[in-house]
């Protein structure tokens, strides 16, 4: 009876617990440590990747991530070290994204901040590299 | 008793309102500010002004 009362009250409370999310608006946060670890391995790596960019043979996909376009654009002997840079650029690309989520509270944004970095990967691309694009490749 | 029936009414609207205040979640994504991180982050790890220097 009364105690249906309260709970209306706590339902009213409830309502208004995600209204907070619009606090921080203004800056991301990514200034941590483990976010900073991961954007300097991806800089080294990004010293060997960057031939394959500019060769084809690696693109950018829509979802954030990076994939082998044209494995006939490396030689065979080193397609195996190829596929070793990309899988651990994605790793470290997925777990950027988790982690930027993460250190703003909000582990449920990791999906849109990927989608925000898919874009912002291909738009700050150097002229020749390829992206994917509604499901089709596209060169920069 | 008191009113019983107010409340076992309101109880859908009530899980209602809940709901849709919990989308706009992700209506208030900051995405603007989403955009400057990644920007940031990007430049780095591609070095890209660096690279414009160079230019």
């Amino acid at each position: 009876m009364v105690s249906r009362f309260y709970s209306v009250l706590l339902f009213m409370a409830l309502m208004l617990a995600p209204l907070t999310g619009q606090a921080q608006e203004a800056n991301l946060e990514i200034n941590t440590p483990a976010i900073a670890n991961i954007k300097q391995s991806m800089q080294n790596r990004h010293t060997q990747l960057v031939q394959y960019y500019t060769s084809g043979a690696v693109g950018l996909t829509q979802d954030g991530m990076v994939t082998m376009r044209d494995a006939n654009a490396v030689p065979l002997a080193q397609r195996q070290a190829v596929n070793t840079l990309v899988a651990a650029e994605n790793q470290d690309r997925a777990a950027l994204y988790r982690e930027i989520a993460r250190a703003n509270n909000h582990p449920e944004w990791e999906s849109k901040i990927r989608a925000t970095f898919g874009q912002r990967w291909t738009n700050l691309a150097r002229p020749g590299w390829w992206y994917q694009a509604g499901g089709a490749w596209k060169q920069k | 008793m008191m009113n019983n029936n107010l409340p076992s009414n309101m109880l859908p609207v009530m899980m209602g309102l809940f709901l849709s205040a919990c989308v706009t979640i992700n209506i208030y994504f900051p995405a603007a500010a989403a955009e400057k991180a990644a920007d940031k982050i990007i430049e780095e790890v591609w070095q890209l002004d660096r690279e414009k220097k160079d230019e």
